[in-house]
């Protein structure tokens, strides 16, 4: 999993059926003093709880997707899996 | 999951057979700022993407899941058109 911040949201409407309803959220890679690392990507946010500026934790495997999402079919691969409050490092 | 911009197609007559029928695209992966992040990849297409549209991707095993049949080579579909990008 990896540290990010959340940059904004991804709207659609041609989509694939297995994104319809979900929130899809721009998200950037940090490391443990919140700087930028490599580039940025989506991620779909299962519990609609994150918001721009927010620190998450990104899983960015599809078994733990499939998982979470309780589909085993799902082609979805990075899931917001957690709102950080605080990192010690 | 990641952006991509959409550059171009790829026609591939002699493919596998759970290929066929299947729209192949030249695509640009980008950041939220549409900046090149990579080097250009082929993905399948899910949602009739056209040249110039900003999508999103799919990649690795992920990828095949968005196909019907599912257990088919490919390691990139495009599985959304972006309206817009709020970041």
């Amino acid at each position: 999993m990896t540290l990010c911040k959340v940059l904004g949201t991804v709207t659609s409407t041609a989509k694939h059926p297995a994104f319809s309803g979900r929130r899809l959220m721009v998200v950037q890679p940090i490391n443990e003093r919140k700087r930028p690392v490599g580039t940025s990507f989506i991620a779909v946010d299962r519990a609609c709880s994150s918001g721009p500026g927010d620190l998450v934790l990104v899983n960015r495997e599809g078994n733990g997707a499939r998982q979470l999402l309780k589909d085993d079919r799902v082609p979805i691969r990075s899931l917001i899996v957690g709102v950080i409050d605080r990192v010690d490092a | 999951m990641y952006l991509g911009e959409v550059i171009g197609t790829v026609v591939c007559e002699r493919k596998y057979e759970g290929l066929q029928g299947k729209r192949l695209l030249i695509v640009q992966p980008v950041d939220h700022r549409r900046q090149p992040s990579a080097p250009p990849e082929v993905a399948v297409d899910t949602v009739s993407a056209r040249r110039k549209d900003l999508v999103y991707l799919v990649g690795a095993r992920e990828a095949a899941l968005a196909l019907e049949p599912h257990f088919v080579p490919v390691d990139s579909a495009i599985v959304g058109i972006v309206d817009s990008v709020d970041a």
